[in-house]
């Protein structure tokens, strides 16, 4: 219903479209979530919800179904609200307009398709269409090494849609081969051994997406040499398939896997998130330093979903959305700053602040969600997190989440030191002083994300009791 | 009035037949004018012949059991028609200086090895299945070996003669034990007579040998790369997707009627060969810098995937094969049809040359990306989904470790097919090829081809037609 949208597109007036495009996108996203909770006050106690399904390949029982929960619908509003900012922020990508916003376009639809889907073969189908784009759109519109960086996010990305693959048939095959439907699949018990060995696969599969620790080399280099737009919607919205796979697939389908193996991938996520902070002191670029930022977050996020409890699963979507949010107000703003001055140096710059402060407040707002400061949705979102997680009492997952919660000290430095250096420090480059501040569409842009962090941050109820309950729903 | 319904049953090869015998008496007639009108003649006469073929037809033997009808062969003799009237559409190269006195010869010995397929698809007893394959293989020696004045065309010419007399004589050795081991030649007798015998197994794989000649799987694809480099690039795309595709059907159609009771034989050497085909295959695509050697080390990899649907040796894995080489030829056509225009206009024949190509020809680099994308297996390009069945069929026997070795070559194969699209979209150039005008033909067999990477999956309905037929034919 949502991906029609996209039929219309190919003009010369690409902007305009481009922005009534995805503005009726986010409309639509927020009246489909408008529709859930009705439908969910009204009683409806399904899985999923306004779901409408079709028969599409009868020999393999792949249907083109739909539907949401929570959880997707809240993933949909805030796809939505990504592309439509990133189009603001690209206003004016030179050259090949057209072209670009054709690929971003596809590049959303995968997204969408994903988050929407319920059926194993169309969400593989999807999050392979979301690929693709990245490698254009990095190899032609990005900078500094982007070949390089292209290449290596599509085969290391492909690399873990192999593994998806070989897992999702496999979980076809062993659940009897009666259907693709997840919802209908998550009733069917699948023999232990199958599950240790489909679990590893897709997990593996979806964590390389959600930078799961040893396999998150693809997304420093991505971020770093994408077109910002790319770099928002990628580090937004497209790692947050990785968490969502890994949530709807895996651990939903099979449960029994996950109990066993999550202490294995408990270590390699909770040594993603300290050492993805620790990464991030050490960079000097600004695009590195919330890349790494990144990584670490993601990896809570998987580490909140291993915990298996309501409450920290909760947490791990409430922590997609809002990193979601803030990494793309960050992206944004770096590429905004980074069109003024040239650089992205934290050493080449200082005293930003003076020169243009409606950029330098709202990187601050962004700083402080991503240290957890209460108020924003960085707070929100962690705190849930680690008390779910110390729901578990075994000494294991205690010490873990401790290694885990040690890194918001470790966030805190690297992002107070990067603020302080280039917004307060002193004047690097006297060219600097004739930067002009943020133009409209940019303003407008960066006054939504940071309207979103804001309402996470201080409306958290409604939003989380919706999540909650749908997780719920799937245990 | 017995022997005229006979002719009725092969009904298709008799109208392959008029076709071929009145172009030669147009040849014979026309004059220096009227050849100019060969290529729309023929086109005309070939797809009258390509509609009647589609007109429903029964299944029945004629010449006691000699020739066998199923429906199944049908639909690849279809195939083979679209195929071969997408090349004839592709035939520019005949219309050039160099090659125009050869226009008659050339559709001529075109149809003739298309007749010699059709023979080999529908026979029932092993000599007339030698005889179709050899009336199809001399002629392709000479069609490789048309372009007079080239060396390189001279030596595929001869490469191809040679190897194929070689293998077909290590074939009729093999026929000649079966012969010898059985006592009788007839497709439906064998069956019944087949064991695990030591010599019937000898017998089986030179027989075999000659068909993975054929098919160029490794260790029988050395002659692959040459002929495809030498020969006219209409020669070439003809074997790469008709001589290839028919002699994968006729693959899997011995297999399973005749060769059905050493399953376990074959199923390991197939096996061994898919592993070695896909992967050689593909590591050595990665290094050429010839486009016509590349598409030929591509082929084979593809070739590779093909087999990998009947390793299985379910019914569906037969429609999935069929199914691939609906989409192969395709995805593989419209790369010929882009290489041919290029190499016609301007000689170049290098990947290097290719560098830059978007900015001066954005329909054919767009086709190109749409081709390399289909054969690398890329959503929502029908390429995907005839992997991902070709996969699933494997699946469902149990393949695990097999399938993820595909997989993980289809990672490698993207690299390279990558390439390509880097070198037209993203690499920079002083001198690219120039603005090009195709001529009419090779337009419509470049949108036709589009339509067929773009419908074919999207619409299930070529794959559960096929389906149908791929279950009858086992029954």
């Amino acid at each position: 219903m949502l991906l029609s949208l996209f039929a219309a597109r190919n003009r010369k007036q690409v902007l305009s479209i481009m922005v009534t495009g995805s503005a009726a996108l986010a409309a639509a996203s927020v009246y489909l979530a408008i529709r859930y909770i009705t439908a969910g006050n009204g009683g409806a106690t399904g899985t999923m919800l306004l779901t409408s399904s079709h028969m599409w390949y009868k020999p393999l029982n792949i249907g083109f179904s739909l539907g949401v929960d929570g959880v997707s619908v809240a993933m949909l509003c805030l796809s939505s609200v990504i592309v439509l900012t990133g189009t603001f922020i690209s206003w004016k990508i030179q050259p090949l307009t057209k072209e670009f916003f054709l690929w971003f376009c596809l590049l959303s639809l995968g997204v969408f398709g994903f988050f929407i889907t319920t059926d194993l073969f169309t969400m593989f189908m999807f999050y392979e269409i979301a690929l693709i784009p990245m490698y254009l759109l990095i190899g032609i519109w990005g900078s500094g090494k982007k070949e390089y960086s292209a290449m290596k996010l599509t085969l290391m990305l492909m690399g873990a849609s192999a593994l998806l693959l070989v897992g999702i048939l496999g979980i076809y095959f062993s659940a009897g081969a009666v259907s693709m439907n997840i919802p209908d699949i998550a009733h069917i018990d699948i023999p232990l051994d199958k599950q240790l060995f489909f679990f590893l696969l897709t997990f593996i599969g979806f964590g390389v997406l959600g930078a799961l620790f040893p396999f998150h080399t693809w997304s420093p280099d991505g971020h770093a040499s994408a077109p910002t737009a790319v770099s928002m919607l990628h580090a937004g919205v497209l790692m947050k398939l990785g968490g969502y796979g890994c949530f709807r697939v895996s651990i939903c389908l099979m449960p029994d896997a996950a109990h066993i193996l999550a202490p294995l991938f408990l270590v390699l996520t909770a040594t993603g998130v300290f050492y993805g902070a620790l990464a991030a002191i050490h960079q000097r670029d600004l695009k590195y330093i919330n890349a790494y930022s990144s990584v670490s977050h993601c990896n809570l996020v998987l580490f909140a979903v291993l915990m298996l409890t309501r409450t920290a699963m909760t947490g791990a979507v409430l922590q997609m959305l809002s990193h979601g949010l803030m990494t793309a107000l960050f992206f944004a703003l770096i590429g905004t700053i980074y069109e003024r001055t040239h650089t992205r140096m934290i050493t080449e710059m200082g005293g930003l602040m003076r020169v243009i402060p409606f950029l330098g407040v709202a990187f601050v707002i962004a700083g402080l969600a991503s240290l957890g400061l209460p108020g924003l949705s960085g707070f929100v979102s962690e705190m849930t997190i680690f008390i779910g997680s110390f729901e578990n009492a075994d000494l294991f997952r205690r010490v873990l989440t401790v290694i885990a919660l040690s890194s918001i000290v470790v966030t805190a430095v690297y992002i107070l030191r990067m603020v302080g250096k280039f917004l307060y420090g002193p004047m690097q480059n006297p060219h600097h002083n004739e930067l002009t501040d943020a133009v409209w569409y940019e303003k407008l842009a960066v006054v939504i994300l940071t309207a979103g962090i804001a309402y996470i941050g201080m409306f958290p109820l409604g939003l989380s009791d919706m999540l909650n309950e749908s997780v719920g729903l799937i245990k | 009035m017995e022997n005229f319904s006979n002719f009725l049953c092969m009904r298709s090869e008799v109208s392959l037949v008029v076709v071929i015998i009145s172009l030669l008496a147009y040849d014979l007639i026309a004059g220096r004018k009227g050849m100019q009108y060969f290529q729309p003649v023929t086109l005309t006469l070939f797809a009258i012949h390509t509609v009647l073929h589609l007109l429903p037809h029964e299944a029945g033997t004629a010449f006691g059991g000699m020739y066998t009808y199923i429906p199944m062969a049908g639909v690849v003799k279809t195939i083979l028609n679209i195929a071969t009237l997408i090349i004839f559409l592709q035939a520019e190269a005949f219309n050039g200086e160099k090659l125009s006195n050869k226009r008659g010869e050339y559709y001529f010995l075109t149809l003739v090895t298309l007749l010699g397929f059709y023979f080999m698809i529908s026979s029932g007893h092993f000599l007339l299945f030698y005889i179709g394959l050899e009336m199809a293989s001399i002629p392709i020696g000479t069609l490789a070996a048309m372009e007079k004045q080239s060396k390189k065309s001279a030596e595929a010419g001869a490469k191809y003669i040679l190897l194929a007399t070689f293998s077909s004589g290590i074939m009729l050795f093999g026929i000649s034990y079966l012969y010898g081991t059985t006592g009788t030649l007839y497709f439906a007798d064998i069956p019944a007579l087949i064991g695990a015998n030591t010599l019937q197994i000898m017998a089986f794989v030179f027989f075999m040998a000659g068909i993975f000649f054929k098919i160029s799987l490794v260790p029988f694809h050395m002659w692959t790369p040459d002929v495809y480099e030498g020969a006219p690039t209409n020669v070439t795309s003809y074997l790469s997707v008709v001589s290839k595709g028919a002699a994968l059907f006729a693959l899997a159609l011995l297999l399973y009627k005749v060769f059905g009771n050493l399953v376990g034989q074959w199923q390991g050497i197939l096996y061994g060969l898919v592993i070695v085909s896909i992967t050689l295959a593909n590591l050595f695509a990665i290094r050429q810098k010839n486009i016509k050697r590349f598409l030929a080390f591509s082929s084979i990899s593809q070739a590779g995937y093909i087999v990998l649907g009947i390793v299985g040796g379910t019914a569906f894995g037969m429609t999935t094969l069929v199914y691939y080489i609906f989409v192969y030829l395709f995805s593989n056509l419209a790369a010929f049809g882009v290489v041919t225009a290029i190499e016609n206009r301007t000689g170049k024949i290098n990947i290097g040359d290719y560098k830059g190509l978007y900015s001066t020809n954005p329909m054919l680099s767009f086709v190109m990306m749409l081709s390399m994308f289909s054969l690398g297996g890329i959503p929502p390009l029908a390429g995907f989904f005839s992997k991902f069945f070709i996969f699933a069929a494997a699946m469902e026997q149990g393949f695990y470790v097999l399938v993820l070795i595909a997989v993980i070559n289809t990672i490698v194969s993207l690299y390279y097919y990558l390439l390509v699209v880097k070198a037209m979209f993203i690499d920079r150039n002083e001198h690219p090829i120039p603005a090009l005008q195709t001529d009419v033909y090779n337009k419509a067999s470049l949108i036709f081809c589009t339509a067929g990477i773009l419908l074919a999956g999207i619409f299930s309905i070529f794959m559960e037609k096929i389906e149908t037929f791929g279950f009858a034919m086992l029954q």
